[in-house]
């Protein structure tokens, strides 16, 4: 329906296998802590999510920060989560953004506050990911405003959201998947894979409902670290799934050598996954990691063809 | 029923600096069913308050008064006339009783000695939990009796979201995640095919966010 397409539209729909990454914005107004992440990752990924305020953390706007990316030749992702905005501003940054070519959009419901550093914080939640897709399609496709008034110029809009095919309860996340489809997910990023079976399992499900020709789908990869960053994700983030033996794997090579592990195991997931029926591409999310996603592409000789 | 808690005594210490005569009025209704604003309560909080008093050696005159209800002037008539001979009055209602107290109360000052938390049930003896936030748009017969704006700590009408694990929230591993709730129930009396229709925003002019709500019965006027 976009008559203008992104480059990561365009990528999926020519059937090449797509790379995106994640950069996470500065924690103040520095515009060139963005431009440095944009030049290391530019020429390797496709496009380049911006996170909005992750885990509730106070950042610069993705919006601003996808300008910056955009500026400096990246096709960017806008993340927007529901926790901090209503119906009204979220339309609003949806119109903003397409003005300043931003056409990615990625609907989140959010971290919970709690999670952040403002837990005192009022949450919005006046809208969930779901509504939001059904609400930036209808902006697009039938130029209309959740409340129903036209929309004076439909904003050009590739619409992406998230899957957690390692979130309880298992037996509802293709279903879910589902509606975020019929809500207007063209493509989806979906959390990190460490669990290969489980994802296996999952991506069966999808075909069974032919979901997968339906969206695009990119599995994630986050590059592990250090010991402790696997540890953490093993215990203590909800909807993360790290199988004991890949910890074991990690506890089993000497400290100095983990980060050189963590890439190896991301490049061998990587090639697991695009063996995979229905994974189109990989989201890589290399946490305050950036610098690693060239390596990474290389090794797995991912060669998106960039903007 | 609604659910409340009293405030640390300290902070009741702090409103009723500088008055002698405190008219303390507990409530019959909810307050007393969870157990924070019930004669019983009232008695504990007058001799706490007295104990207080008597460490900073300062004087007190409390006057202890249990109303059937706060919350309709039918009631208040016992605590108005009472109020003339106080100089102060320390509410144990919810929050709509102390404000009605307060509107009634002409140039007396009205203190809340509870925090109004929620509107909940008894989970078990000595713990209520919350089950409604009074949205004013009941989508119950869509969630299978669970309510995904009070029980899901991101009042997702679509959900759960990634952060639900073994059954419980990310927020607090003791709360139980609201979506897994509503899956079951819907899994327990057939109706997963309900799952997947997609709930539409909330019209949320029905709930706080229209201003003040009210609701009037011309037949009972």
């Amino acid at each position: 329906m976009s008559l203008n397409k992104s480059n990561l539209q365009a990528k999926l729909e020519s059937g090449k296998f797509a790379v995106t990454a994640e950069a996470g914005p500065p924690r103040g107004a520095k515009p060139e802590v963005m431009r440095a992440k944009a030049k290391i990752l530019k020429g390797c990924v496709d496009a380049c999510n911006v996170t909005d305020n992750q885990t509730s953390v106070v950042r610069m706007c993705s919006l601003a920060a996808c300008k910056i990316l955009r500026d400096e030749g990246l096709d960017a992702v806008m993340q927007m989560v529901c926790r901090d905005r209503n119906r009204i501003a979220a339309q609003s940054d949806i119109l903003g953004a397409a003005a300043l070519g931003i056409s990615n959009l990625l609907c989140l419901s959010g971290d919970h506050q709690i999670f952040g550093d403002h837990p005192q914080a009022k949450n919005v939640f006046d809208l969930d990911s779901i509504q939001l897709l059904k609400i930036a399609r209808q902006m697009r496709d039938e130029a209309k405003f959740a409340g129903g008034k036209d929309v004076d110029g439909r904003p050009d809009l590739f619409l992406g959201a998230a899957a957690n095919p390692f979130a309880d309860p298992f037996r509802v996340q293709v279903p879910r998947l589902a509606k975020k489809v019929a809500a207007g997910a063209q493509f989806i990023q979906t959390q990190c894979v460490f669990n290969l079976d489980k994802f296996i399992e999952f991506m069966k499900g999808v075909r069974d409902r032919g979901l997968h020709e339906k969206t695009f789908i990119l599995a994630g990869i986050t590059p592990i670290k250090s010991l402790p960053m696997a540890e953490y994700m093993a215990t203590k983030v909800a909807g993360m799934d790290v199988p004991a033996a890949l910890l074991e794997r990690i506890k089993g090579v000497e400290k100095k050598k983990q980060k050189q592990e963590g890439i190896k195991i991301a490049v061998e997931t990587i090639h697991k996954l695009k063996e995979i029926e229905g994974v189109r591409g990989i989201h890589i999310m290399a946490i305050e990691w950036e610098e690693v996603v060239p390596e990474i592409v290389q090794q797995a000789n991912l060669q998106p063809k960039t903007a | 029923m609604i659910v409340g808690d009293q405030k640390p005594i300290e902070e009741i210490m702090s409103y009723l600096e500088g008055y002698e005569r405190i008219l303390l009025a507990g409530c019959h209704g909810c307050v007393t069913v969870c157990s924070a604003g019930g004669q019983k309560e009232v008695d504990l909080l007058a001799g706490m308050i007295e104990l207080g008093r008597r460490r900073r050696r300062q004087a007190c005159n409390i006057t202890k008064i249990t109303l059937e209800r706060q919350c309709d002037p039918e009631f208040l008539t016992d605590l108005l006339a009472k109020a003339k001979e106080n100089d102060v009055i320390l509410s144990m209602a919810c929050g709509a009783g102390v404000q009605l107290v307060a509107e009634k109360a002409e140039s007396l000052k009205v203190f809340p000695a509870i925090n109004t938390n929620f509107i909940g049930a008894v989970q078990e003896k000595g713990l209520w939990t919350e089950r409604c936030q009074a949205c004013g748009d009941c989508k119950l017969s869509l969630t299978g009796g669970i309510c995904p704006v009070t029980r899901c700590a991101k009042s997702l009408l679509n959900g759960p979201c990634g952060g639900s694990r073994n059954g419980f929230c990310e927020i607090d591993p003791a709360t139980p995640c609201g979506w897994q709730l509503i899956i079951d129930r819907l899994e327990a009396t057939g109706c997963m095919d309900q799952y997947e229709m997609i709930l539409e925003p909330a019209d949320w002019s029905k709930s706080r966010d229209g201003g003040p709500r009210k609701y009037l019965r011309e037949d009972l006027k």
